[in-house]
Order: C-alpha cells, then structure tokens, then sequence
C-alpha cells in the first residue's frame, strides 16, 4: 500500500484515493518529429526496480496532477512535488540520494 | 410549481449513531484564484462565513464555504437563496475569471450524530478519523466505499457528508450498515 501526499492540498492518503497515471517527465514528440523519437514518446517506458518516477492524480481529493519519486521494490515514497515542472527539484532529489546513493533513471541522477 | 425534494426525501436511520438525509441544500461551485480578495468577497458575502483555510469548511446551520481545491469551494446555503447568490456572484465578479454553477440538484448531504460517529466514517473511508488526526473544522474530500464523497464535522461532533446524487441510497445504505446496532468497533472510544 503506497501513502501519498498530494502536495496540492496537501491531504496524506493511501493509494486507492489516487489514480496512478504512468511514467513522469516524458517528453512529448508530436508532428514534425522523426519516426524513431515518436516511437521512443509512444512505447518506450523505464520499468525499474528501485527509484522511480510516475505521475499521480488526487482523483477522489483536489483531482490534480502531480508527481511522485518512488521505490518499485519497497514502495517507499521519497516524495511528491507539484507536476508543473520538467525535472525533479532538488529537495526530492536529496531526498532520493540519502536513501538510494548512486541513483540514477533515465538523464536525472 | 414542482415540489422539489431530496434524493431520499430526509431517510433516517437509528444505530448506534443517527443517520439522516439532510434533505436539500443549496450548493454553488465557485472556482477561480481564491488568494483572489473580489473572490473571497463575493463567497463570504453569499455565505456569510468566514473564508476557510486550506482542507477546512466553516458553516452555520445551513450555510457554509468548504475548501475543495487550491481554486475551487464550495459555496452552502438553504436551497432557495441560491439564485438569488449566483446573481449577487455575478454582479460581483463582473470582469473576473471565474466559474459559479448550482450544483445543488446534483448532491446528497448526510448527517450522522451521536458518540459513534467518528467510527462509521472510518469504516467506510480510507481517512485517520481519531480525535488528534481529524478535528472538527477539517473538511476531506475523499472515498466512501466505491465513490467519492465529502465530510466535514461540525463543534458538536456530528459529520456532515456530501455525495453526488446519483449515488445517495448507496451512500445511505452504507452508512446504515455502518451504524447497525451491534457492530460497534470502539477502537476510536476506548
């Protein structure tokens, strides 16, 4: 049972008041790119064991978007942190690095 | 004229807590930025509450303004004055970027009462309902079973609840076979 804090209204709850909504930080390729990248936007996903990135909505709360850093492995949550930015900030960052040192998922270490 | 009623027309229940359908109430969604002062305004003036913080619901008898997002509340008041609200709204916010819609035919409002209390609303949401987690004031928006619903508790320990009310005999029977004599827990009595 994963316990998420949604960091827009700031409710702590378990998983099933939230709707889990894929891999977080993907970069959209639309019209105009080349067959390979649209691919890559399409189908391929990070299946890790250990720290990961998803997008989560608060869907039976504020019903907003916003990301959450956490362990496939022990469903631990280093955090969550509002979905309006392209990276994750640094506190979850050091959040992520105190528990798992040599982190790394796809270009964010 | 129609004789307008509520979902289950004021049901009641007798557990070891009282379930009651609270029978109509008007509600206006407002959204729009609420560090806004025109729109605080305009919803503590239909209101006439004060604006709740974040997660809480201020309400005096059948008025009330309950926070439901960082640019949505929910605006309670008796079921007639809604119109007139919504004018004053918009006379109001003239200019603004905002929503205000009734909504109050598409809710259901609850109200359970007695020692109890607490212990329905934690068997049916998955929300920390002891009395150092949840206090009354706090407002949750969250799951009941399979839908989504609303709560929020007033001074005297009594929880109001807001569900759709498509869902409201479901919300109902829950909450009565929540109550039923005999299945008390007591874990949050001791």
């Amino acid at each position: 049972m994963l316990i998420l804090t949604c960091p827009v209204c700031g409710v702590t709850g378990e998983e099933t008041e939230f709707h889990g909504g894929g891999e977080a930080h993907l970069k959209r390729f639309g019209p105009g790119s080349g067959d390979t990248e649209f691919h890559g936007y399409l189908f391929t996903r990070e299946n890790p064991k250990g720290v990961h990135f998803e997008r989560w909505r608060h869907n039976n709360g504020c019903g907003k978007w916003f990301h959450a850093a956490r362990c496939t492995m022990t469903l631990e949550i280093f955090g969550t942190y509002l979905a309006q930015t392209y990276e994750p900030p640094q506190h979850i960052k050091d959040a992520i690095t105190a528990k798992r040192p040599g982190w790394k998922w796809r270009e964010f270490s | 004229m129609s004789d307008n009623v509520s979902a289950l027309d004021k049901a009641s229940y007798e557990g070891f807590v009282k379930v009651e359908e609270a029978g109509l109430r008007g509600m206006i969604t407002l959204r729009g930025d609420l560090g806004s002062v025109k729109i605080k305004n305009a919803a503590t003036g239909v209101a006439g509450v004060d604006m709740p913080e974040q997660g809480h619901a201020n309400s005096v008898e059948q008025s009330g303004l309950a926070w439901m997002s960082p640019d949505e509340l929910l605006v309670m008041l008796p079921y007639g004055d809604v119109n007139a609200a919504l004018a004053q709204i918009t006379k109001h916010l003239k200019g603004q970027h905002y929503l205000a819609v009734d909504v109050s035919d598409a809710r259901a409002v609850f109200r359970i009462s007695g020692a109890g209390a607490r212990e329905v609303i934690a068997k049916l949401c998955p929300v920390d309902m002891s009395q150092d987690a949840f206090k009354p004031g706090q407002f949750r928006r969250t799951r009941m079973a399979q839908v989504p619903a609303a709560f929020w508790m007033g001074e005297d320990e009594a929880v109001h609840i807001i569900s759709f009310r498509s869902v409201a005999e479901y919300v109902f029977n829950l909450l009565k076979n929540a109550a039923a004599p005999g299945s008390e827990v007591g874990y949050l009595n001791p």
